[in-house]
């Protein structure tokens, strides 16, 4: 068998992956679908006054997005922790944290851009101005790989421990904090008719340094979790 | 001193004491769990030596 | 007289240690707490600003800066024991997550206190407190993780590499709460004037001293416990004094 290059691997764990959710479409659609109607029980909950909930809007699709994303980090390791394909993969020559990427890549494209294209449908529930909308799907779609990065770790850390989805939403949280912050905080800017450059900017910025570092600390847990 | 007025603290008692008392309670609390900790191990420790001994 | 330092990186000859040291921390917290608390209510003078209630921050400010303080060094000694894997180093992490926890939780409950005569709430979403609450549940994750995890090793581990994580990522959560707080809220803490009576100043720094004794104290207790525990089946173990019944 001729050796793989390391974006060789990595291109080959992402089409894996995605070729494994696609077996089972309904885990991808339940996560969508948990989404929408988190966001739908907020008007129902608080009353469908337009005004609040226009001020809202960033703050449940970001919160929404975040545990939808937070549901779907079981997935992530666990079905090929169990198969013995994770062992297989720390033995690989190339490099762990390419895999670990290749793993976040796929698990981004299975739950955080559904998100993103799912939110200007929902966001106009809310009676969002174009604008908002428009700097809402952006700072998703910069925001969401940062989620699946923190996720990964947590899922690296938890692997095959009882306590599951619960315990690794415990540890991923409070690390998204600064994500859930600045992602709402682009869309009330721009819609306080301040620009959104600087939140924006910030979120770029999280997205830079977890891509340095997640997969690298993700890999290093597996390990942990592994041995 | 009139020790009445002290603790009344001008009407902020139950924020001034509710907060030492809570603070110094979970220190209380704390403490006796490390102590009851202590002994629980040192105890089970026994229990498991006691049972090797009758192998 | 040279001491070779690293004999006391062993669990054996540490838990002596300890053990000794314990009483020379506790009795001059346990001191000092009374002294502080002495000065905090009958020296120091009503503030102008905020009356009577002020007094709380002598153990709502020690208690914040040392929740901070104790997560930072649980960091290092885990990092300690991750870089060189020593296992005390990393059972000493573990004994002072609850004790920083602990700390955490008295400063939001006290803060909450602090913030209803103040400024009307029971929570006020400020900086600080919210930094607070983060640093708790970063603590009951550690915590968390290491009781789910049954292999020591792998506990030690996991913990470490999640504390690391957790102390980078501190100043970035403290940052964007600081920065999205000025946009909800305006209100700072003021006090009369802009420097502190003396006598409010010796007060808290003895109430910090008072509880940073306190804090290596019941750490060192705790500690021995893991020890114990993490080493049941050694030879020096079953030699113990207390154990010998």
């Amino acid at each position: 068998m001729n050796k793989l290059s390391l974006w060789g691997l990595f291109g080959l764990v992402i089409r894996r992956d995605l070729m494994l959710a696609m077996r089972r479409r309904a885990d991808v659609l339940t996560t969508l679908i948990f989404f929408v109607i988190v966001v739908s029980l907020f008007p129902l909950a608080v009353g469908s006054e337009m005004d609040m909930l226009r001020k809202m809007a960033p703050g449940v699709v970001w919160v929404a997005a975040l545990l939808a994303s937070m549901l779907s980090l079981g997935r992530m390791f666990s079905a090929d922790y169990l198969d013995g394909t994770l062992e297989q993969m720390l033995l690989v020559p190339q490099s762990l944290s390419i895999l670990v990427l290749g793993k976040i890549v796929a698990h981004w494209m299975l739950s955080g851009l559904p998100l993103v294209l799912m939110a200007p449908v929902l966001g106009l529930q809310f009676d969002m101005s174009g604008q908002a909308l428009l700097v809402l799907v952006f700072s998703l779609l910069i925001g969401t790989p940062v989620l699946s990065m923190i996720g990964a770790f947590g899922a690296a850390l938890t692997l095959g421990l009882r306590g599951g989805g619960v315990l690794v939403s415990l540890l991923v949280l409070p690390l998204c904090i600064p994500v859930l912050i600045f992602g709402t905080g682009a869309v009330t800017a721009v819609t306080g008719g301040v620009s959104a450059a600087s939140n924006l900017s910030l979120l770029g910025a999280f997205l830079l340094m977890s891509l340095l570092f997640t997969p690298w600390v993700s890999a290093h847990a597996l390990r942990i979790s592994m041995e | 001193m009139n020790w009445l007025e002290f603790f009344a603290m001008k009407g902020y008692a139950w924020y001034i004491w509710g907060s030492y008392g809570i603070a110094i309670l979970m220190i209380a609390v704390e403490i006796i769990l490390v102590i009851h900790k202590r002994k629980i191990t040192l105890q089970q420790l026994r229990l498991i030596r006691d049972a090797d001994k009758e192998d | 007289m040279a001491i070779n330092w690293f004999k006391y990186a062993a669990p054996s000859t540490f838990y002596g240690l300890a053990g000794k040291l314990v009483p020379w921390f506790a009795w001059p917290a346990a001191i000092l707490f009374c002294v502080g608390m002495y000065i905090g209510f009958f020296v120091a003078p009503t503030d102008a600003v905020q009356s009577e209630a002020y007094r709380i921050i002598f153990i709502h400010v020690p208690a914040s800066i040392l929740s901070m303080m104790i997560y930072l060094i649980m960091a290092g000694y885990a990092a300690l024991g991750l870089i060189f894997n020593t296992r005390l180093s990393s059972m000493m992490a573990t004994a002072l997550a609850p004790t920083g926890a602990l700390l955490a939780f008295i400063s939001l409950w006290t803060g909450s206190l602090w913030g209803k005569p103040m400024w009307g709430a029971w929570w006020v979403w400020d900086a600080r407190l919210t930094s607070e609450l983060i640093l708790l549940f970063l603590y009951l994750g550690f915590i968390a993780l290491q009781s789910s995890i049954e292999d020591p090793r792998r506990a030690d581990r996991a913990g470490a590499l999640l504390a690391i994580v957790g102390s980078v990522n501190v100043p970035i959560i403290y940052f964007s709460v600081k920065w999205w707080n000025t946009l909800h809220q305006g209100s700072t803490v003021k006090m009369s004037g802009t420097s502190m009576h003396i006598a409010m100043q010796q007060a808290m720094f003895t109430m910090f001293a008072a509880m940073w004794l306190y804090a290596i104290a019941i750490a060192l207790l705790r500690v021995r416990s893991i020890i114990l525990e993490r080493e049941r089946n050694t030879q020096w173990v079953t030699e113990l004094a207390e154990m010998q019944q």
